[in-house]
């Protein structure tokens, strides 16, 4: 076989993505981290069985953005007139001319992006989790996912309802929907879901139908 | 914590460059330098990427160009019975300064104006500085680069307070909120900012003091 055309990896190194220093790679055990000792970049975080509880909150982050879209989520009333909406209705605020670009992107934002994190990340730790093969385009699918990671802002549109509620509170009263819970509770979720995920452990369990 | 050792042992820590190799920056795997492909995860791959500066102020141009509309334009017109009021950002604060709540003014104006300046003005600085020897050190500049790749998403609170007041103070006749065209600009504006930030290759800044170190140990 022509080793130009399939160049071989080195696992015996691990580089830091952020500086380019290379070491020697030794696995650090569950609980333990890695990090780069130039930059200080963390590179394996390894926890035992990440797997199966990133699975369950990814399935409870699934179930509560489809909820927490559709469900009342603010409501306000001021003079006897009520209006509430959900938080798809809040993203297609921008409805009028040129802003329904703006509206498709909130959208995508605090909804869409975060979804498809999700189930891009079932897909491709379930058949990890459970000692199977990695599922097919698995890689491409968590690269995906990883792509996504810096657009998926369900967080910071709850930070934003804190924001809008200090400013509306002087000229109007405003009450909780049920969603809005669900929203605050997703948004712990996801952080949780970010600390548990070692990604080096990932890439890895995805390399090695290749190595054997 | 886990200790890892020097990938070879003679002199300082040494770069996958200078050994003839490639780290995937999505995935970390590690390849011979002549792979331009990972093999892993498909994302493309270089030693150092040529275009990234270039490409970090084309977005940070047009990002400054659209903080620019951004900011003379309306963000929020509210209707009330009497009256229409179109608020700029600045016009917005200005306008809690004069009720009084000084707390909600300075919220508005250091997530809305300051944190955006500073983060043209960083990234800026961070691509002139790999450019040549810095007097930040690297640790310092990476540190910069990481808080500026962190903040960027949170720019795009000032939108979402914009559609959740415009979607929520609906209030027939009484009072109505509609976001202005500057939200679209700001948006924009963000958006390339963080382009910008994620089009830096961060090892450039390791690169600089590498070769500084070793121009000063053959001096």
């Amino acid at each position: 076989m022509d080793t130009s055309e399939t160049p071989v990896p080195r696992t015996d190194l691990i580089v830091c993505p952020q500086c380019d220093a290379a070491w020697t790679l030794a696995r650090p055990a569950a609980g333990e981290r890695a990090i780069c000792q130039r930059c200080g970049t963390v590179l394996i975080t390894p926890r035992a069985k990440a797997g199966k509880q990133i699975i369950a909150l990814s399935i409870a982050i699934a179930v509560l953005i489809l909820a927490a879209a559709v469900f009342p989520f603010l409501t306000i009333s001021a003079g006897g007139v009520t209006n509430s909406v959900s938080v798809l209705q809040a993203a297609l605020a921008f409805s009028d001319g040129p802003l329904v670009v703006l509206s498709l992107a909130t959208a995508a934002l605090i909804v869409f992006f975060p979804l498809t994190r999700v189930l891009l990340s079932l897909y491709v730790l379930v058949p990890i989790v459970r000692d199977q093969p990695p599922a097919r385009y698995a890689s491409q699918a968590f690269r995906v996912s990883e792509a996504l990671r810096p657009w998926s802002m369900a967080e910071i549109f709850v930070i934003g309802c804190a924001v809008a509620l200090i400013k509306i509170s002087d000229l109007a009263d405003v009450s909780f929907g049920p969603a809005f819970w669900m929203f605050s509770a997703l948004v712990l979720l996801v952080i949780v879901n970010e600390t548990y995920l070692c990604r080096w452990s990932v890439w890895n369990a995805l390399s090695k139908p290749a190595a054997s | 914590m886990v200790c890892m050792e020097r990938a070879e042992q003679t002199g300082g820590i040494i770069n996958a460059r200078d050994m003839g190799l490639v780290c995937c920056r999505r995935c970390a795997q590690v390849w011979p330098d002549t792979t331009h492909r990972c093999g892993r995860c498909g994302h493309r791959m270089s030693v150092r990427d040529p275009h990234s500066l270039q490409r970090v102020w084309a977005m940070l141009l047009m990002g400054l160009i659209c903080y620019i509309p951004a900011n003379l334009y309306p963000m929020l017109r509210t209707r009330t019975l009497f009256s229409v009021q179109q608020d700029t950002i600045v016009g917005g604060a200005i306008s809690f300064i004069e009720y009084g709540s000084y707390f909600v003014a300075a919220v508005i104006l250091i997530a809305s104006v300051v944190i955006p300046l500073a983060k043209f003005m960083a990234i800026g600085f961070l691509a002139i500085s790999v450019t040549r020897p810095s007097s930040v050190s690297a640790h310092q500049r990476q540190l910069l680069f990481e808080v500026v790749e962190y903040i960027g998403r949170w720019s795009m609170i000032d939108i979402f307070v914009v559609a959740i007041m415009s979607s929520l103070v609906q209030l027939n006749t009484l009072v109505a909120v509609q976001p202005g065209i500057a939200s679209l600009f700001f948006a924009l504006s963000v958006i390339f900012t963080m382009l910008a930030a994620q089009a830096f290759d961060s090892r450039l800044i390791w690169d600089v003091q590498a070769q500084s170190e070793g121009a000063q140990r053959h001096e």
